[in-house]
This record gives structure tokens, C-alpha cells and sequence, in this order.
């Protein structure tokens, strides 16, 4: 799966999160754009954990801010799942 | 800019709440008159929300040997069990909670909090896997961050979801530990331990319980959820606090394990911070001894527990699924939750306002604990003041109370 195929995914599941939320982008702020608090962040952590079938340790996801940053942990996670 | 800048949303949200009439964070008790009964802004109040779920903190024996304890070794330690040296009343308290769970070890911290943050903090180690349940309460979470191990969430009460999210973790020739919680905090409900620890030994990992509400509350001797579900054995730490069947204050972990002595010298939480003064844990030894014969109070309190619930969902109120001390109802939103909290204060009854982001699912709940001591009479006053509250608030309608009569 490439970048933007991860990114639209992550959209897709922040949108089941806020469905009102508008222009969500690859370069939003996950945090600060979209006000989300850090127990909607775990939630949307979860439900990526599933769709990916992978395991994403909360620590791994400090410092991501981006849709974009959040989108190369997965990809990194799926790459360590596969090695 | 002022350091506090980063929390000017916080500063929003405290000032909403508080705006609707009484701080919910700072509530003063201008006299406390028993287990259940206070003095708030000079009116009698009845107190539904102490987590005293035994009422012992008046228990005249306690605070017999806690008076004397006080006036034997003063009224504190001056420092930690590791710098400045135990005195006789914690290696007794240790010795007496180790034989109560029927456990090799037993270690006492100053808090509840701080056995939590000490313990999952210690035992998860870098290349160990913590996973936790996702509505476990604010000192496991913080745990979590004091943790060099990689940290998963499960979904809350779901031993089907843990067993996927165990399958997907790598082996890093560590260990998993999986934490849970007796009766959860909020909605009071408990954690399906049977089928967890099933799941825990397919995977060979480690189970911890914080059984902060439920020891002293559940099982025939009080030992708590792990004693009622008959799986004692399958869990390796059962942490607790004193704060609240106890009535006092402190944490503790007990456990069967091999060197557990090592604890006492890696706990940061444990080692770091000044042990509990004798007064109180003499309190502790004794209230210990009012749990453990305390078969009775537990059958009044479970009935006051079952009274209380079903007088709320007759009233047609919405509550938690398990019928425990814990009787939670969920309002719609945080402005209905913080006017009703209001209204229950001004007429005399004092409950906890739970609002997110403390409560699962972004729930805003009015969140009543009932004691062993509530008689008859104050909860049915209660429930009275929950109805015609709630039914001037438009949460519950007249009609429905009728059929229910
Ligand atoms: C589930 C749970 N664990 C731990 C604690 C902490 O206990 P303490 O208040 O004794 O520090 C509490 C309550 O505060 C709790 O609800």
C-alpha cells in the first residue's frame, strides 16, 4: 500500500470518528486542526490497528501531528510486521 | 507568554462548569457527620458519592488504634521506607494484607495511585509489551507513560478483542502483561476475569488487576473480583488502594512471584516519596480486620447496591449494566449533567460529576456510590431527589413512573 492509499484510510476513520469534520488532508493536524483529544486519538489508533491488522504502540504515535506523519508509522509498523 | 498558556481551552471548560453555580472540584465539606452524612455551605447533605463502600471511617476501633499509633510514633515518617527506615505498622500491615490474599508477598505504597504507577511502571520493561485495558483509569494510563515497553489498548471488557490485539504483537523474547480492573470506576461495572485470564494463559502472559473497587466489595471473604471469579491463582499482582473499603489512604501489590523483594529497590513510586504515617496504616490493620469478617456488611452493602440501581432504572433513568456500588446515570450532555449536579447539591445530596474526557465513550454522568451504611430511608430520598429533578429537567418522564408506580 503506498502513501496515499494509507492517508485515505486514515481520513476514512477519522471521518467515522467526526463525520462533520471538512478538508481533512494529508497535511492536517491531527491534534490542533481537528481538536481531537488524546482518548479520540487512542480510539482512531484502535480502530487503524484493526484495519491494518497490525499493532501500533501508543508510544510509537507520540510525536506524529499529521495525517501524513501518522500514515509513515503505519507503513513502518506493516514493514516490521512483514520483515 | 505565561506558562500556563497551554491551558487555556482547560481554562474554558473549568470556567463553563463552574459558572453553572457550584465548583464540582472543589467542594467543601464544612463538617463531615458520619460515613454518609456532611455539611455542605451549612446544609445537611447526604453523601452519595464517597467510594466509602463500608463505611469504616468512623469505625471506632480504627480510629482507636490509629489514635494510639499517632500518639506511639507521631505524626509522620519524615521519609521513605528505603532512606529513612519501616516502622512496626507497615511490616505488619504487609504481613497481615499477604495473608488475607493467601500470597507470599505484600508491599504497601503511600497511595493508590502510586502502587498503579509503580508497579505496571517497574514490571513492563523495554522489552516487555503492557497491554491495557482502553477504559482503565488515569493512574494505569500514567503508568503508561512512565514505561520504557511498548503499550497496546484493548477494548474495554472485551476478552475476544484482547486475544487479537495479543496475536498481533511481535516477540521481543519479553514478556506481555495485560491490565485490568475489578470493578471499574465510572460505571461500575466488572471486568469478565474468567474469560481474560483464559486468554492471558493462551498467550502466556502476565495479568495484573487493580481491584481499587472491588476489595472489601466483592468475593465471600472480600478478597475481591478475582476472588468471586474463582481465578485467584491465574493472577500474578493484585494492586488496591485504602482509600476507599478501608477508609483511609495507601496502595499495595500482592503477589506469589519469585524476588519480589527486588520491587522494593527498582519502584521509583515506591522509593521515592515519604511512606504513610503509622497513624493511618494502624487504621489500615484494623479496618483490614473489619473486611475480612466482613461478610455482613458486604450483604448490606450489595443490597443497598441492588436498591439503589433498581430504583433508578424504575424512575427511568439510564445506568451502568452490572448492579455494584457504582450506580452510574448518563445524562445527554455536560451542561444537563452539571445543572442536575447542581440541583442534587442545593437540596442536600452530594454525588460525583463525571464529564469527558475522565469518563468512557465521552459519557457525562451523575455518579452516586453507595455504602454499607446508607440507611433505607437516605437512598430512598435520594432516588426522590433524582426523580423530581430529573423530571424537571425533562431527563425522565412523569408517565414512565406511573406504570412503574
Ligand atoms: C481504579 C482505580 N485505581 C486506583 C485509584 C487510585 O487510588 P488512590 O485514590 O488511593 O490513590 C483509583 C481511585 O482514585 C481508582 O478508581
Amino acid at each position: 500500500m503506498n502513501d496515499e492509499e494509507v492517508v485515505a484510510i486514515i481520513i476514512k476513520e477519522l471521518l467515522v470518528i467526526m463525520p462533520n469534520a471538512s478538508d481533512i488532508a494529508s497535511e492536517t493536524n491531527i491534534v490542533r486542526d481537528l481538536s481531537l483529544d488524546s482518548l479520540a486519538v487512542m480510539d482512531l489508533v484502535m480502530a487503524l490497528e484493526d484495519y491494518f491488522d497490525i499493532s501500533i504502540p501508543l508510544d510509537r504515535i507520540a510525536d506524529t501531528e499529521t495525517v501524513f506523519q501518522l500514515a509513515g508509522v503505519v507503513q513502518s509498523l506493516q514493514t516490521e510486521v512483514r520483515a | 507568554m505565561s506558562i500556563l498558556k497551554k491551558f487555556e481551552e482547560l481554562r474554558g471548560a473549568y470556567n463553563h462548569v463552574k459558572e453553572a453555580g457550584n465548583d464540582p472540584f472543589s467542594v467543601c465539606f464544612d463538617e463531615i457527620l458520619s460515613p454518609t452524612e456532611g455539611v455542605v455551605s451549612g446544609k445537611k447533605t447526604i453523601l452519595l458519592g464517597t467510594n466509602n463502600y463500608l463505611g469504616l471511617t468512623f469505625d471506632k476501633q480504627s480510629i482507636e488504634t490509629a489514635v494510639s499509633a499517632l500518639r506511639e510514633n507521631g505524626t509522620g515518617t519524615t521519609g521513605s521506607r528505603i532512606a529513612n527506615g519501616s516502622y512496626g505498622w507497615h511490616a505488619r500491615l504487609e504481613s497481615n494484607l499477604a495473608s488475607f490474599y493467601g500470597r507470599d508477598h505484600a508491599m504497601v505504597f503511600t497511595t493508590g495511585y502510586q502502587a498503579n504507577l509503580g508497579i505496571i511502571a517497574t514490571l513492563a520493561g523495554r522489552d516487555d509489551h503492557l497491554v491495557i485495558d482502553a477504559d482503565s483509569h488515569a493512574c494505569i494510563y500514567d503508568a503508561c507513560k512512565l514505561t520504557p515497553a511498548p503499550v497496546t489498548r484493548f477494548k474495554h471488557n472485551d476478552p475476544n478483542d484482547l486475544r487479537t490485539r495479543l496475536g498481533r504483537i511481535k516477540n521481543n523474547g519479553g514478556n506481555i502483561i495485560v491490565v485490568t480492573e475489578g470493578i471499574f470506576s465510572m460505571l461500575g461495572d466488572k471486568a469478565p476475569l474468567k474469560e481474560i485470564v483464559e486468554v492471558t494463559k493462551e498467550f502466556g502472559a502476565y495479568l495484573i488487576v487493580d481491584e481499587a473497587h472491588s476489595m472489601g466489595v466483592l468475593g465471600k471473604h472480600g478478597r475481591g473480583l478475582a476472588e468471586e471469579c474463582g481465578v485467584e491463582d491465574d493472577v500474578d499482582f493484585i494492586l488496591g488502594t485504602f482509600s476507599k473499603s478501608l477508609g483511609a489512604i495507601g496502595g499495595f501489590c500482592v503477589s506469589n512471584i519469585a524476588d519480589f523483594d527486588l520491587l522494593k529497590v527498582a519502584c521509583r513510586p515506591y522509593m521515592f516519596t515519604a511512606s504513610l504515617p503509622s497513624s493511618v496504616v494502624a487504621s489500615v490493620v484494623t479496618a483490614l480486620e473489619k473486611v475480612e469478617k466482613g461478610e455482613l456488611l458486604r450483604e448490606k452493602l450489595m443490597s443497598n447496591a441492588r436498591y439503589l440501581h433498581s430504583k433508578m432504572i424504575a424512575a427511568g433513568f439510564s445506568v451502568g449494566p452490572d448492579v455494584s456500588p457504582v450506580v452510574a446515570l448518563r445524562l445527554q450532555s455536560s451542561e444537563m449533567a452539571i445543572s442536575f449536579w447542581n440541583a442534587l447539591l442545593n437540596e442536600g445530596l452530594y454525588v460525583n460529576l463525571a464529564l469527558p474526557p475522565a469518563t468512557p465513550a465521552n459519557m457525562s454522568l451523575l455518579r452516586c456510590s453507595v455504602s454499607s451504611s446508607h440507611s433505607k430511608i437516605q437512598i430512598d430520598k435520594a432516588v426522590a431527589l433524582f426523580t423530581k429533578i430529573g423530571i424537571e429537567f425533562g431527563v425522565i418522564e412523569p408517565e414512565l413512573l406511573a406504570q412503574f408506580g
